[in-house]
C-alpha cells in the first residue's frame, strides 16, 4: 500500500474515533508491557477507545511512525491529536493532566 | 563501541546534560512480541534514559522526546527496539 493511503486510513481511524491507542496486540492481549501500560491507564479512567494492534499490519506498524514523526509503539490520539507514548502517557495520569485533558475534550471517564 | 556507549556519546555533543542515566533494561524484555529476537545478539535493545538537559527549556514533552528520538534516530532504525524516556530541565529536576 502505498504511504498516502496509509496515512488516509490513519487520519480516518483518528478522525472517526475519539480516542485510538495504536498499540502491539490488543486491549484484551497487549503483547507489549508498553503497550498494556496505556491499556490500564485507559482503563483505570473508564475511557472508551479504540486499539489498533499494529502487529497484525505492517504498512500501519511503519506508517504510523512516520505519521506522528515518533518512531515508537505505542501511540495515545485524541479527538484526532498526538498525545504521546508509554512514558508521556504514564506521566500524563500520575498528575492528573490526563483526566483535564481528556475531560477539556469531552472524552467521558470514570470520577 | 556498544550501543549504550554511542548514545552517551551523541546525547552528551547534542544535549549537554547535566545528569544522563543510560540503563539497559533488555533483559525484562527477551522473548516478547516485536522483540528483534532469535537474530539478535542478546540485549542492548531496551532502555531507560533519564536526562536533564537545559535544551528541554520551553518544550513540550511531545517535543522533547522527538529531539531525543532526532539525536538517536540511528540507534532507534537499527539495534534499539524501545526507549523509556525521562526528560527534565535543571529546574525542573532542582539541579
Amino acid at each position: 500500500m502505498s504511504e498516502t493511503a496509509t496515512f488516509d486510513r490513519i487520519k480516518d481511524e483518528i478522525a472517526t474515533n475519539p480516542v485510538v491507542l495504536y498499540m502491539k496486540g490488543t486491549p484484551v492481549f497487549p503483547q507489549c508491557g508498553f503497550s498494556a501500560g496505556v491499556v490500564q491507564v485507559l482503563s483505570r479512567l473508564g475511557v472508551k477507545f479504540k486499539g489498533i494492534d499494529v502487529l497484525a499490519d505492517p504498512s500501519i506498524r511503519q506508517g504510523i511512525k512516520e505519521f506522528a514523526q515518533w518512531p515508537t509503539i505505542p501511540q495515545l490520539y485524541v479527538k484526532g491529536e498526538f498525545v504521546g507514548g508509554a512514558d508521556i502517557v504514564r506521566e500524563m495520569y500520575m498528575n492528573g493532566e490526563l483526566a483535564t485533558l481528556l475531560r477539556d475534550k469531552g472524552i467521558e471517564i470514570k470520577e | 563501541m556498544s550501543v549504550a556507549q554511542s548514545m552517551e556519546t551523541k546525547l552528551t555533543r547534542a544535549l549537554k546534560p547535566v545528569r544522563l542515566v543510560i540503563e539497559d533494561d533488555s533483559a525484562r524484555h527477551a522473548g516478547h512480541a516485536g522483540h528483534p529476537g532469535a537474530g539478535h545478539k542478546g540485549g542492548e535493545s531496551h532502555f531507560n534514559l533519564d536526562i536533564v538537559s537545559a535544551v528541554f527549556a520551553g518544550q513540550s514533552r511531545v517535543a522533547r522526546q522527538r529531539i531525543v528520538y532526532q539525536i538517536l534516530q540511528d540507534e532507534l532504525a537499527g539495534p534499539v527496539h524501545a526507549l523509556s524516556l525521562k526528560t527534565a530541565t535543571p529546574e525542573e529536576a532542582g539541579l
